[in-house]
């Protein structure tokens, strides 16, 4: 009998894409937490631990994602914002 | 008349000293306080001071508490000054003194100012922060958590220096990311509006522009003197950190140096490397801490499968073997198959039994017998049912006969002749008991209006007779019927038989009286004296 204050989960993990690093980590640890402890129903528990791979794929591309770049901000004469330059070629 | 003085032929005054005009002791004035006092270094406070005039120089004055002067910086060494100008702030001003000879007048050009001393800048600074956290700018509460992993950070600070490339490197080995550096000037007199309007610009930028929007603002400074840093106590700039949007991590100077934006950021980083670190985590670690718990998570479900699995198994373990299962039901089949011949003939015995009880009755002769004894009832009521019918026939007949003997056609012209003759004598009655009818209701109506007349006012007003009415209504005015009703001086209106009279009460109730005795002794007389008797209907 599955707990019922479990979070409704969408049936094709759309949330995944749209969750930050902090909270993908945070539902996946609640995920191996609940698994560990053995007391959710066999059904339930193939069904969370499938999105629990969605959630750690999801980890994997926020870490690899994150593009090594330092820029400069231009600046017109009024001191707006007008574009970006590499840092170094000033 | 006077007569004019030759000047000339005055004697010339008996004294040394030399004669000077107006221009020339200005003139003399201005060259010597000049060069006596071409360089100099004046202590006092700042008064007066209202930012730099349009044109870009600073005019204020400088005082004690028993003197003061008038004070000016040019805008090209204003650009310069390492310190901008406070009200209320003791300072050492260097430059010269200069007059002007139009109006008596000397001033300090100001060509460098610093603080008197660290104890007044910390003064002017305690004052600031003591007024701004009332403001509530510096609550707990308003302050935001940091981004667990920010995808773009923005740093204000100088471009150039060893602060960008520590940030920097910092970053590039926890986590590399995207940096946005708006250039500033971090020390200067420009120093507050330029990092005040980089913390506003970086708030500003939309989502998913041309320029990305940072998650995380850093604001660095290297360390430095208190002059040095005194930028980032401005107003501007602790209200531009106070009201940002993004979350700010401010790190000025060195862990032992405090500034006014440090109050007012999210976090406070004691060095711009201690910023990096707090900006972002290490990506390795984020990697193993993934990893770990990936493992557990496999291994997890694993486990409860195992489990699983060793249930089902050692459930079916405890499950009987097909043979235990199927001893029993096969004994009764055996069982069941022998006695299965026996019951099988038994039953066919019985059966034939009683399908010889059943067959018994009904034989041919016993059927032919039936049928002629129906046949036999059958003519029986076929001749009680004639009889009837005719008997019936008969006697409807005879109620036709009857009928129709009264529908002949001498009888009903008979009865019409004596209902016209009916009709005739009716005709002849009806005008005779019409007038009768009139006359009576003709002699009734003559009698109630004999009634009538004999009640009309009018008739007795023609016999002398008068009434008493209320005036003002003329012959339909209320009638007065008690001489209560009329008071001294009231006015009332008499109505005889050809008119109306208008009279006043003159007389009290006594008076009346009196009248009233009169009247009757009158009326006494009059009885005696015959006269004729009016008839009721005249």
């Amino acid at each position: 009998m599955s707990d019922l204050n479990e979070p409704v989960l969408p049936p094709d993990d759309s949330d995944v894409k749209r969750m930050s690093f902090e909270e993908a980590l945070a539902e996946l640890e609640r995920i191996v937490s609940q698994l560990e402890r053995g007391d959710v129903p066999l059904d339930r528990s193939i069904r969370i631990y499938e999105r629990g791979e969605k959630l750690k794929s999801h980890c994997d591309r926020l870490l690899t994602a994150a593009e090594d770049k330092v820029e400069k901000i231009k600046l017109n004469r009024a001191g707006k914002p007008t574009g970006t330059e590499p840092l170094d070629s000033a | 008349m006077s007569q004019a003085i030759d000047l000339d032929l005055l004697p010339e005054p008996t004294t040394n000293v030399a004669e000077y005009s107006v221009s020339e002791i200005s003139g003399a004035l201005k060259r010597t306080v000049e060069e006596t006092f071409g360089h100099v270094r004046v202590r006092g406070e700042i008064s007066g001071y209202r930012g730099p005039h349009s044109s870009g120089h600073a005019y204020f004055a400088l005082k004690d508490d028993k003197a003061r002067i008038d004070a000016v910086v040019w805008r090209t060494s204003f650009a310069k000054l390492a310190f901008r100008p406070e009200e209320g702030l003791e300072v050492v001003a260097t430059g010269r003194l200069t007059t002007f000879p139009g109006s008596s007048k000397y001033q300090i050009v100001i060509e460098d100012l610093k603080p008197a001393g660290a104890g007044a800048l910390m003064a002017l600074l305690n004052e600031r922060r003591v007024r701004l956290e009332a403001e509530g700018l510096f609550a707990a509460e308003r302050k935001k958590p940091l981004p667990f992993l920010p995808q773009v950070i923005g740093i204000v600070t100088s471009p150039t220096g060893a602060v960008i490339r520590d940030i920097c490197h910092r970053i590039a080995d926890r986590f590399p990311l995207r940096l946005l550096v708006w250039p500033v000037r971090v020390q200067g007199d420009t120093c507050p509006a330029e990092v005040a309007a980089a913390i506003k610009g970086f708030n500003a930028l939309e989502p998913g522009g041309a320029i990305p929007r940072p998650d995380l603002i850093i604001v660095a400074r290297g360390g430095g003197s208190l002059e040095d840093l005194w930028g980032f106590n401005d107003e501007a700039v602790v209200r531009a950190a106070a009201g940002s949007l993004i979350p700010l991590i401010s790190a000025v100077g060195h862990e032992t140096d405090w500034t006014l934006i440090d109050h007012a950021a999210d976090r406070r980083a004691p060095t711009p490397t201690g910023a990096a670190e707090m900006a972002v985590p290490v990506r390795a670690e984020l990697h193993a801490a993934l990893a770990s718990l990936h493992a557990r998570h496999g291994q997890s479900v694993t486990r409860r499968i195992d489990a699983e699995r060793r249930h089902v198994t050692s459930l079916a373990r405890a499950l009987p073997s097909v043979d235990m299962l199927l001893a029993l039901p096969r004994r009764r089949v055996d069982e069941a198959e022998t006695g299965l011949g026996r019951a099988l003939r038994l039953s066919l015995s019985e059966n034939r039994r009683r399908f010889g009880e059943a067959a018994s009755p009904l034989s041919p002769n016993a059927l032919d017998g039936l049928v002629r004894d129906k046949r036999a009832d059958l003519r029986h009521a076929e001749g009680v049912l004639g009889h009837a019918l005719s008997r019936g026939l008969a006697a409807k007949r005879q109620r036709f006969d009857r009928a129709s003997l009264s529908l002949q056609p001498r009888a009903m012209s008979a009865r019409s002749d004596a209902h016209r003759q009916r009709l005739v004598d009716l005709g002849r009655r009806l005008p005779r008991a019409q007038r009768f009818g009139l006359e009576r209701l003709r002699t009734g109506l003559d009698a109630q209006w004999r009634v009538a007349l004999s009640l009309n006012p009018d008739n007795v007003l023609s016999r002398g007779y008068a009434i008493l009415r209320r005036p003002g209504a003329g012959p339909d005015g209320q009638p007065i019927t008690s001489a209560s009703e009329l008071p001294m001086g009231a006015e009332f209106v008499v109505q005889l038989a050809d008119g109306l009279r208008g009279a006043v009460s003159t007389g009290t109730e006594n008076a009346g009286a009196a009248r009233t005795k009169r009247a009757r002794r009158a009326a006494a007389h009059e009885a005696t004296t015959p006269a004729k008797q009016g008839l009721l209907f005249e």
